[in-house]
């Protein structure tokens, strides 16, 4: 009997250890600096309430200008649209820990679709003045322990422009709350401590659609497409970019390894999976959808942007996958590019082919799980529980409400 | 602080071009109302103008002095963040200074290295590919594809086993050497067994030597006649040959038949290794017609656009081989070419052995393989397709996407029986007249032009530009095989003078 009981024991040990070890010899598991989250479920470690705001501030908006849903910062209308229907989701805001305000603060589009920033200041604030005054959550902690998605240029800082948005900083009323924002660079004003960063929006039926036969060969050593110099903001270039993409441009224009040009063709998607190296240069802000493009169609990253704080950084190693070069070393990227030893490279791409990290990076309709969603509800869970020094005294007040431009006090 | 009104609408300016929102941002209408601001905008339309005048950007000048006296002072750049950011930018070069960011006031909350404002362009100084570095990435490249392979092609990839009938003729070489490099890019084991006809010959085995392939050459007793019906027909033998070789040796993979004058395509390979026993493929029939006029003439009235005539499995709708696509030769009937240097149509025959491919187990002698499977040792006589290797034709399995892929083309072009080609084209001794075939395009040394020489050809236009007008005409003369010497010699001679001058 007791012979049995330990044999059976010790297959049942094997098996879990063949179970553990087994790796797909394709792919490889994803661990980041908070361990492997990646596929964690957040379902159960946290609720969110979502106030009721009225329509005027996210479904007119949505209504005037239905583009919305395809740019690239469309990530706040489906989070809404997500949590709405997300088991996640409380309708009592008592045992909530994280409350959702949806607003749609970069849907304010000019006739050629960028937003325009300059009324999202007053339309936050005044969404704020009104969540004060009809609930008693964000005066008790004076926004701790709510998040906003703003998915703009420079995050909360509602500015295009890189020194206006410096000048302007964080919101003042915003400085207490979680931003989910895909702006992110080090010692920057406009990322504070604690913010999530994601990536932007891009539509995965139409990535999904332009798949081509994994067996094809990668024959393109280095992929770009996009602007070297923005002639009609930036003449004589050096501002875009901080110079780099020129400096790409002038270096390496005449190197047949770097396939790069300022054309658009419509085999962008099917070139990138034909692409080893896919450049992710800054532009006029530091993040891009070429990032998550690269990921998704398997084409390593080279992120040639200073400090920059890449989506879910906590979740996913981006050093393990991506190619950091510094804006200085762009003459040299070709040395950089060729030196790096081939397990290395097949080591990258073995980390992108994980199923879960071009999920990660996608925001699905439906939800999927383990998708940008989750990921950001799991950033969210791993803040959790808030401590105690977030909940105010009755009648303290730290935020200082009429801070900030005079344009920005004006009402909405 | 003077700066930044300046710099404030110059922004102005520029967010003004970017948006069509001029009017909402407030802070650029506060530049227009200060009189320091109006001074300002006048010392820069003023600096605008001298800088048309001398064709450089002025006020680059004036602010670099200005700002060089604050630099120091300024709590935002320190010296070496600037010497960091001056760098050689070779795209201006009446631009005097080079490139130095522009100092104004970006509040950046902590130190941090990046700098909001005016870069430099970093160019090396040779911006062009380092070779050894090119070689580099091609490695990589090369070796992420292999892992490519690896992962997503054939698993278990098999040995393939070429059977290429040939012999020596003038076109040999052109069709071998395709064939080679074909073979040589192939991913996988490869066996290569040459049958010549008329016996082993230094010149077939010179050439394939060259491929680095593991090859085997036999040679086969009879000549290659003359005909095309009796060449086809050696050529089954040929290859019946090459198929009792792999008997003997015992060889284990894919049999495929590679005429020496057809072209392959690389998928062909990759397709044939999901064979399990025979199968077959769609062959491209490239008929070479002289009278080619004609036919399109004709076929005008029946068809729109004359397809290329394609030999292979033809499926019914749920992809089993329903029947054959074989080539049409009611056209050609009475006009197709009989001895192989006959000007008219080669036709091919009904099926061709290049379209087949076999497992090699069904050659073995013994070992399981299929009943349907012929003894190849039992046949001799004629063959007329490789179907009759088999007893039961439906076994044969269409590959291709069912046949509807085009992997191969079947061409035959053979140049005069009579035609004589320089053993392994090698030019030995060399030719007795040797003529220069350009001139030098400078005019220091007149080259040395025997007596008999032909008239140049050549790029005369510049050399007669610069010196005498009269000489004009002989540049228009396109050079021509047959000269009149006197008219030659009268030229050349006329030609020193021109030198000379």
């Amino acid at each position: 009997m007791r012979k049995w009981f330990w044999s059976f024991l010790f297959i049942a040990f094997g098996f879990v250890c063949s179970i553990a070890a087994e790796r797909n010899p394709r792919t490889e598991r994803i661990s980041g600096s908070a361990g492997d989250v990646l596929e964690d479920d957040p379902v159960g470690r946290l609720k969110v309430y979502v106030y009721e705001l009225p329509s005027k501030y996210n479904k007119k908006i949505l209504q005037k200008d239905p583009r919305c849903l395809s740019h690239m910062f469309a990530a706040e209308i489906y989070m809404h649209r997500f949590l709405l229907s997300s088991p996640v989701r409380t309708l009592n805001p008592e045992e909530a820990d994280w409350f959702y305000t949806p607003i749609y603060a970069t849907c304010d589009l000019t006739p050629t679709g960028l937003p325009l920033p300059f009324k999202s200041p007053r339309m936050v604030r005044s969404a704020i003045q009104l969540i004060s005054s009809s609930w008693p959550y964000w005066n008790r902690t004076e926004g701790a322990d709510h998040f906003f998605v703003v998915p703009h240029d420079f995050g909360a800082c509602f500015h295009y422009q890189e020194e206006k948005a410096i000048e302007r900083g964080i919101l003042p009323i915003l400085q207490r709350a979680t931003l989910v924002q895909t702006f992110g660079q080090r010692n920057h004003v406009c990322l504070n401590e604690g913010s999530i960063t994601i990536p932007p929006y891009a539509p995965p039926q139409k990535m999904q659609a332009r798949q081509i036969p994994l067996d094809t060969p990668r024959s393109i050593f280095v992929y770009f497409r996009g602007l070297f110099y923005d002639v009609n903001n930036d003449p004589e270039g050096g501002y875009y970019a901080r110079g780099a993409r020129a400096a790409v441009w002038e270096n390496f224009k005449n190197n047949p390894l770097f396939d790069i040009s300022t054309e658009h063709p419509t085999t962008y998607y099917e070139d990138m999976q034909r692409a080893i190296f896919c450049l992710c240069p800054l532009g006029w802000a530091p993040w891009s959808p070429r990032l998550v493009e690269a990921v998704v169609f398997g084409c390593i990253p080279v992120i040639i942007a200073d400090d920059i704080v890449l989506p879910f950084a906590d979740a996913i190693p981006w050093e393990e996958i991506g190619v950091f070069v510094a804006e200085e070393d762009v003459p040299k990227l070709d040395t950089i590019l060729t030196s790096i030893p081939p397990e290395v490279i097949l080591r990258k791409q073995r980390l992108l082919a994980n199923p879960s990290m071009k999920r990660a990076m996608l925001f699905p309709q439906p939800a999927l799980p383990g998708d940008a969603f989750h990921q950001i509800l799991n950033g969210l869970a791993r803040k959790l529980p808030h401590q105690k020094r977030i909940y105010l005294k009755p009648g303290e007040k730290i935020l200082n409400w009429t801070a900030g431009p005079v344009g920005d006090l004006k009402p909405w | 602080m003077k700066l930044s009104a300046l710099q404030q609408s110059y922004l102005g300016r520029r967010s003004n071009s970017f948006r069509s929102s001029g009017p909402l941002d407030s802070s650029s209408d506060g530049a227009f109302k200060s009189p320091a601001a109006v001074f300002w905008l006048v010392l820069h339309g003023l600096s605008c103008l001298i800088s048309l005048l001398l064709g450089f950007r002025f006020s680059r000048l004036v602010f670099l002095l200005l700002s060089t006296s604050s630099t120091y002072t300024s709590p935002f750049h320190s010296p070496t963040e600037l010497a960091k950011t001056l760098d050689i930018r070779s795209v201006i070069p009446a631009d005097p200074v080079g490139n130095v960011p522009l100092p104004f006031p970006n509040k950046t909350a902590t130190n941090s290295r990046v700098v909001v404002g005016r870069h430099g362009i970093r160019i090396r100084p040779w911006p062009h590919p380092n070779p050894v570095e090119v070689m580099k990435a091609h490695r990589i490249i090369e070796r992420v594809q292999t892992e490519q392979r690896l992962q997503f092609g054939v698993k278990d990839p098999r040995k393939i086993i070429v059977v290429t009938p040939t012999y020596v003729r003038t076109f040999q070489s052109l069709h071998l050497t395709g064939v080679m490099h074909s073979l040589m890019l192939v991913p996988y084991d490869l066996v290569w067994i040459v049958v010549e006809a008329g016996g082993v010959s230094n010149e077939t085995a010179s050439l394939i030597a060259k491929s680095g392939l593991r090859t085997i050459h036999v040679g086969f007793s009879q000549r290659m006649p003359n005909s095309w019906d009796e060449r086809h027909k050696l050529e089954t033998k040929m290859r019946l040959r090459g198929l009792r070789i792999v008997r003997e040796k015992i060889l284990d993979g894919i049999v495929i038949f590679a005429d020496d004058s057809n072209m392959h395509s690389m998928e062909l390979f990759d397709e044939i290794q999901n064979v399990k026993w025979f199968g077959a493929v769609s062959v491209g029939i490239l008929a070479n017609s002289a009278n080619i006029d004609e036919m399109v003439v004709e076929k005008r009235g029946e068809e729109e656009n004359p397809r290329m005539p394609v030999q292979g499995p033809a499926c019914n709708v749920s992809n089993m081989l329903a029947g054959w696509h074989t080539f049409n030769t009611l056209p050609f009937a009475g006009k197709s070419a009989v001895y192989i240097d006959d000007r008219a149509t080669v036709l091919p025959r009904k099926l061709e052995w290049s379209g087949f491919v076999l497992n090699s187990r069904l050659l073995w002698k013994d070992g399981d393989k299929p009943e349907w499977m012929k003894d190849i040792d039992t046949l001799d006589g004629d063959i007329e397709s490789p179907l009759d290797l088999v007893k039961d034709p439906s076994v044969v399995e269409p590959l291709g996407s069912c046949g509807r892929r085009v992997l191969l083309w079947w061409l035959r072009v053979e140049a005069r029986a009579d035609s004589k080609f320089p053993p392994r084209w090698i030019i030995d001794p060399p030719l007795e007249i040797t003529v220069p075939s350009k001139l030098t395009p400078w005019p220091d040394t007149p080259p040395e032009l025997p007596s008999h020489e032909k008239p140049v050809i050549g790029i005369q236009e510049p050399i007669v530009k610069h010196t005498t007008k009269t000489r004009t005409s002989r540049s228009k003369r396109r050079s021509k095989r047959k000269h009149d010497e006197t008219r030659t010699d009268r030229r050349t001679t006329g030609f020193d003078k021109t030198l000379q001058n």
